[in-house]
């Protein structure tokens, strides 16, 4: 086998394993089902009967941010699964073997994006029931969940990153929380961002989590004349400026993903 | 070539710690070499270095002709590892955990399959196949990582500390099931805590200490050395030791260790049953009053006694779980 198919079958091979996992464990399942499901409803009632958006029902606002949200929340079990795997002595049992090395984290990002577009289908069917919709044609719409998807597989990359750093679930767990969280409310994901103040303004303005929902709702026509969105460069072209994330986030946390299992495994 | 693995003065540090101190040995194909040791002496790094898990700090080594830092790839698909820790996937079922091995061997969806299933049968967990292994018992789970070292028939097996954490009945059987793959012909390197591990298993013992070999022979011959079979004495007082020693004295061929605390004598003899005869005879006729007597064969404490002078560094993590806990307190005397 050559160099190229090597690491792809290999990595198909461990996605399988993985998939046959996530299927067999039952609060992993229900963490990617359940918890978006939990999201969209909470947010649709609770935040939905206290803030307004000017030209369009908050629900049609929500929906975009709370996919973006979701994403950064599943992209996290590649993480946390690649610490749990550390702990055992599987990843020795795979470095014995003459299989390709990156083929542990391709596989684990493949079947971990495999479960994110799960959690999508669910979050979007929830959505039309609570009042989403898309007003674009059906080639944006899957432009705009293509775009989610190709987030949820960089962002997973970022996490396996940290998760390697780190090497321990609790501690994973708790930088996870603390990062992801501020980097989710503090952007246009949830609220109109320009109503804040003028730092958190700034940083809710340059924040990825904002492109990424201002992307998926000019994609899916949840967007309105009446309501004003930030004049800088990557909410104005919210589209081009998430597919640099998505090219940044890959090409600086593939390597040093790759790298770090390497450190970690032969300690 | 004739040897199946050979190891070069290989050295690994770990910060200021010397896990491996140029370390050297051979073995011939299709034999059998123990590590023997306690943990900390280096036996699961220097299998680490020779499955290419780790790249040694110095010195070079071979397996199976492959150089492991050079030309790790094409070395890992002619060895099969079974670890310490049973390395097996909780969630899948035992015949799926040892198809993907083969996927990852790649023999191919079809070949893989067909050996996993021929591996449950021989390994006695047919049953079990398709359940997740989650549910299987301990010995079960030492199975299923032996038989996923087997996948690919590798030429060389590395298997570091089957038994460690089996109960008897679980540690007969997987003796039983190494024993009968070695009559195949393939070259396995085990370590090991358990002198009689060693013993049954292994056509050669290597004793390892600090990271270095100190010494290596037949399970018969490293037994010479260190003598055979140990009277354990425990008499009822403390005025009683000095006659049981004499006694004693008289048929011991090695140190004898006294634990004044718990008024128990160890002895290193040959012809066990005769000496213990000949030892309770002459207590009799002294009035000595034995509390306990018995034979038991030499412990790892016992062999690295004899071959350094003292104690196996890791003695006390082994005491605790042979349950012999009472034995770190004797005093060599």
């Amino acid at each position: 086998m050559n160099a190229v198919i090597m690491p792809v079958a290999d990595g198909w091979t461990i996605a399988k394993r993985n998939a046959l996992k996530i299927r067999r464990s039952p609060d992993m399942l229900g963490g990617v089902v359940m918890l978006p499901v939990v999201l969209v409803l909470l947010f649709a009632y609770v935040f939905g009967s206290a803030i307004h958006v000017p030209g369009m029902p908050y629900r049609e606002f929500l929906l975009p941010g709370i996919f973006v949200q979701a994403v950064i929340m599943s992209a996290q079990i590649t993480g946390y699964t690649l610490t749990l795997d550390l702990r055992k002595g599987i990843f020795d049992r795979f470095r014995s073997l003459p299989m390709a090395p990156s083929a542990v984290l391709i596989g684990q990002t493949v079947s971990d994006l495999l479960m994110n577009l799960a959690g999508l289908v669910v979050m979007a069917a929830v959505g039309l029931a609570v009042g989403w919709r898309v007003h674009t044609s059906p080639a944006e719409a899957a432009l705009g969940f293509g775009l989610l998807m190709l987030f949820a597989y960089a962002f997973s990359w970022v996490t396996a990153t940290v998760a390697l750093a780190l090497r321990t679930p609790e501690s994973f767990n708790n930088i996870a929380t603390m990062v992801s969280f501020p980097l989710v409310f503090v952007s246009n994901a949830f609220l109109d961002s320009s109503g804040l103040p003028a730092p958190l303004r700034v940083v809710a303005e340059w924040n990825p989590v904002s492109t990424f929902t201002q992307a998926a709702r000019e994609l899916f026509g949840n967007t309105s004349s009446a309501l004003k969105t930030a004049d800088v460069w990557p909410i104005r072209h919210a589209v081009a400026a998430s597919l640099l994330w998505i090219a940044v986030l890959l090409v600086v946390f593939v390597p040093l993903a790759t790298r770090l299992y390497k450190k970690a495994v032969s300690s | 070539m004739s040897d199946a693995i050979t190891a070069e003065g290989l050295v690994k540090r770990y910060g200021g710690v010397t896990a491996l101190d140029g370390l050297s040995f051979t073995v011939p194909r299709g034999t059998v070499l123990a590590l023997l040791g306690p943990n900390g002496a280096g036996k699961t790094t220097a299998v680490r270095v020779l499955t290419t898990l780790l790249r040694p700090d110095g010195g070079r080594a071979t397996v199976a002709g492959h150089d492991v830092v050079e030309d790790a790839r094409r070395l890992r698909a002619h060895i099969g590892l079974s670890g310490q820790y049973a390395a097996v996937d909780e969630h899948l079922t035992g015949a799926e955990n040892l198809e993907m091995v083969g996927r990852l061997y790649h023999l191919g969806a079809k070949r893989s399959k067909a050996r996993a299933r021929e591996l449950l049968e021989r390994f006695g967990l047919a049953d079990a196949a398709d359940r997740p292994v989650k549910g299987y018992s301990g010995g079960m789970r030492r199975r299923i990582d032996l038989a996923g070292a087997l996948v690919a028939d590798p030429p060389v097996l590395f298997l570091d500390e089957p038994s460690t954490g089996l109960d008897p009945r679980a540690r007969a059987a997987l003796w039983d099931t190494v024993s009968d793959l070695v009559a195949g012909g393939g070259t396995l390197l085990l370590t090991t805590q358990y002198m009689e591990e060693a013993d049954r298993l292994a056509d050669q013992v290597m004793v390892v200490d600090h990271g270095r070999a100190i010494a290596r022979g037949t399970p018969d011959e490293l037994k010479d050395r260190v003598g055979g079979n140990r009277i354990e004495l425990t008499v009822t007082g403390a005025d009683e030791l000095e006659p049981a020693r004499q006694a004693l004295a008289w048929v011991a061929v090695g140190a004898m260790r006294t634990a004044p605390e718990s008024l128990r004598i160890t002895v290193p003899v040959t012809d066990g049953p005769e000496a213990l005869r000949r030892v309770l005879g002459r207590l009799a006729e002294d009035g000595v009053r034995v509390r306990d007597a018995g034979l038991r064969r030499p412990t790892l404490d016992d062999v690295y006694l004899t071959l350094t002078g003292h104690r196996a560094s890791g003695a006390g993590e082994q005491a605790r779980q042979t349950g012999r806990t009472g034995q770190a307190e004797e005093a060599l005397r």
